[in-house]
């Protein structure tokens, strides 16, 4: 299998493989760029900015919304996860996929009759506006500059190991490209030109991935059975490969729980999430915000079904210890494989299908924080400046300034903090922001569309509640505190990770060496994922706020009557 | 400083029975299914957790319980959206409209 290995070390790569894969990076880069241009041009009004001028069908904006939501962390993360710790892995995409129904049947529709260009537009409909907005613009914002940060900073190093470049030059150069490429989609081709990126991403990614799924297939004559069995006998851990409790085996209570915790906010995260929200407003009315969905959810579900096959293949024809020595995480199990199914390293074909499969990944990266970028602009400008700042009294094109101006903010403050911590262990803000998301944004949506008696006391303690616990949970988790516990058993240390610690390389005080905070100091709390906590805390935060106001807001609940009346029939909608 | 949006009268719709039954069938489906499929994949992530044994059981071939545990869940989720689509379209759409229309033609 020396051919196999030799695509691991990043100083083997070829100037021919670099010319190629940066040779299709810069084809997509200039596509995207004049679509973006070509948007622009059809960008006039402040509807057109914000939500595309609802003028996106179902089906594109089904392919957009997979565009917006399968980030590189579930394409190349989870493709990994399953070729290192084999079923484990699938776990992840199950909560991603089932979650959609909460957005289907619950809020894709409604939410489409009742907002017109942000979350918050549902929320403060019967609320009173200023404050209601502040809580919804400041969550908006700080879950999708924490999904942000972790895309940027994955970006770095990823894009450099796909390029085979080593140092922190390259990891700084590939940031800051990322981040003025979105800022770019998002200032100058506003909703339609991001929504347009998301579409090609999506299209790219499912043929990527499509192809890869069928040439592994044919290895195995199309018998599944043979090649997870082929994969758990690469992996050496033979059965238990193809069963739960590799990567969350540990046998202590709290990581059960912790898995319990990660899957709640998975399946209920999704349908909070303020940049997924946002694509619900770019199409013309509620029928077509279902098929979207509707789209969106075959579309997310056969991806997740190709990325069994990519990472149980990875796992039987590049093995785990190359995909580990690459990287290891796993984030190059996809990459590594499509060069062995092209025809292995040094092969035309390898060499190809890599640089494709590498164009993909970096495609993906960019339609994802475009999305967020422009999400956490929006809500900046229709929300903080326009109904806060100025009450209401903004005109469109000031809006919409604001909103180019706040993406050229936003994008270069994530720009900044991802340099800060490209050092760091962010892969956590992904979880982190699906928990927020589910403890704070989604109580406020449900309880806002379906609770008569709901108000604004309810949705401030509902929304700052969830927000604040979920974030103070994490503080205080491994995720910042890394000392050995019973939880976290002494993890074994490279000499690097010693020494950043401060201790001997013999150490066993330390359980996670990549801890923010501390490698030493035990956590309070042993919980990676705050779900479990924080999203009851965020239900009972809204209901106890809103039992508890004393003076009704909407007496004869005729604010809810339209609310309702909207929603449900389209009366009234955008 | 509180600023109630532009009413569209729309409002004045819930009085209409029409309306009551639109809201009874979109809840009669929306809800009942919701907690369904929620309490469906809560067992399969306790399961995964709690009862691994179970979960490890072989079926035929290399595929287990677990496996096809976690198909199922792919399956029930298309199932259930394709089937909420057409109950949509026959139960909801059409009532919908008919009270929109009213309440537009109405103004």
């Amino acid at each position: 299998m020396t051919d196999v290995l030799a695509l691991t070390g990043a100083q083997e790569r070829t100037g021919v493989q670099q010319a190629l894969v940066i040779g299709l990076f810069a084809v997509f880069v200039a596509v995207t760029l004049y679509i973006t241009i070509w948007a622009s041009r059809r960008t006039k009004t402040a509807t057109d900015f914000y939500a595309g001028g609802r003028s996106f069908s179902g089906v594109q904006n089904g392919l957009a919304i997979g565009g917006d939501y399968m980030s590189a962390a579930s394409f190349l993360g989870i493709a990994g996860l399953i070729a290192l710790f084999g079923y484990d892995g699938f776990l992840y995409s199950i909560g991603f996929l089932v979650a959609w129904l909460v957005a289907l049947l619950l809020v894709a529709e409604l939410l489409r009759n009742s907002g017109r260009y942000t979350m918050a537009d549902v929320l403060a409909f019967r609320m009173r506006q200023r404050p209601v907005r502040t809580a919804a613009g400041v969550s908006t914002i700080v879950v999708s500059i924490f999904y942000l940060l972790a895309q940027m900073v994955g970006a770095g190093a990823l894009v450099s190991l796909l390029l085979g470049v080593t140092g922190e030059g390259p990891k700084i150069i590939v940031i800051v490209a990322v981040g003025l490429l979105m800022i770019f989609y998002v200032t100058v081709g506003g909703m339609k030109g991001t929504t347009w990126v998301q579409i090609v991403k999506a299209v790219l990614l499912m043929t990527g991935a499509g192809l890869m799924t069928l040439l592994v297939l044919i290895k195995y004559g199309f018998n599944i059975s043979e090649m997870l069995g082929a994969a758990a006998q690469a992996s050496g851990k033979g059965s238990a490969f193809l069963e739960p409790g590799l990567r969350y085996g540990a046998t202590d209570g709290w990581s059960k729980i912790d898995l319990l915790s990660l899957g709640l906010a998975l399946v209920l995260g999704t349908a909070g999430l303020p940049h997924i929200l946002i694509r619900f407003y770019t199409v013309p009315d509620a029928r077509a915000a279902r098929k979207s969905v509707t789209w969106a959810i075959g579309l997310i579900g056969v991806f997740y079904l190709m990325t069994l096959a990519l990472g149980f293949g990875a796992a039987a024809l590049v093995g785990g210890a190359a995909i580990k020595k690459n990287d290891p995480g796993g984030n190059t199990a996809a990459p590594q494989l499509a060069e062995v199914l092209g025809g292995g390293a040094g092969s035309f074909g390898g060499s190809i299908l890599l640089a494709f499969i590498a164009a993909v990944a970096f495609a993906t990266i960019l339609a994802v924080v475009a999305g967020l970028t422009l999400a956490s602009s929006s809500s900046f400008s229709h929300d903080l400046y326009a109904n806060v700042i100025k009450r209401g009294q903004a005109t469109e094109q000031d809006e919409v300034r604001v909103a180019k101006l706040a993406a050229l903010g936003i994008g270069a403050v994530a720009i900044v903090l991802s340099i800060f911590a490209r050092g760091l262990n962010v892969a956590f803000l992904v979880a982190l922001a699906f928990a927020i998301a589910a403890s704070a944004n989604l109580p406020a949506i449900l309880f806002s569309l379906f609770w008569k008696r709901f108000n604004t006391r309810g949705a401030l303690w509902g929304i700052y509640g969830g927000l604040v616990s979920a974030v103070l949970i994490v503080l205080l988790s491994p995720v910042a505190w890394g000392g050995a516990s019973e939880t976290r058993p002494a993890a074994k240390l490279t000499a690097e990770q010693a020494a950043k610690c401060g201790v001997p390389v013999t150490s066993t005080q330390v359980g996670n060496p990549t801890a923010l905070f501390s490698c030493t100091t035990a956590a309070p709390i042993p919980l990676e994922n705050p779900g479990i906590i924080s999203i009851p805390i965020g239900f009972l935060a809204a209901a106890v706020g809103s039992l508890t106001a004393g003076r009704r807001e909407d007496e004869n609940g005729e604010k809810y009557a339209e609310l309702e009346a909207r929603a449900l029939t389209g009366t009234g909608a955008h | 400083m509180s600023h109630t949006p532009v009413s569209s009268g729309a409002g004045g719709l819930t009085s209409d029975p029409r309306f009551a039954e639109l809201r009874s069938r979109f809840r009669r489906f929306a809800f009942p299914m919701t907690v369904a499929f929620l309490l469906w994949y809560l067992l399969y992530v306790v399961l995964s957790a709690y009862a691994r044994g179970f979960m490890s059981t072989k079926l035929f071939g290399n595929i287990n319980v677990a496996l096809v545990f976690g198909l199922l869940q792919f399956v029930t989720t298309f199932l259930i959206a394709w089937w909420y689509g057409r109950y949509a379209e026959r139960r909801l759409d059409p009532l919908a409209t008919e009270l929109r229309e009213s309440a537009e033609g109405a103004k």
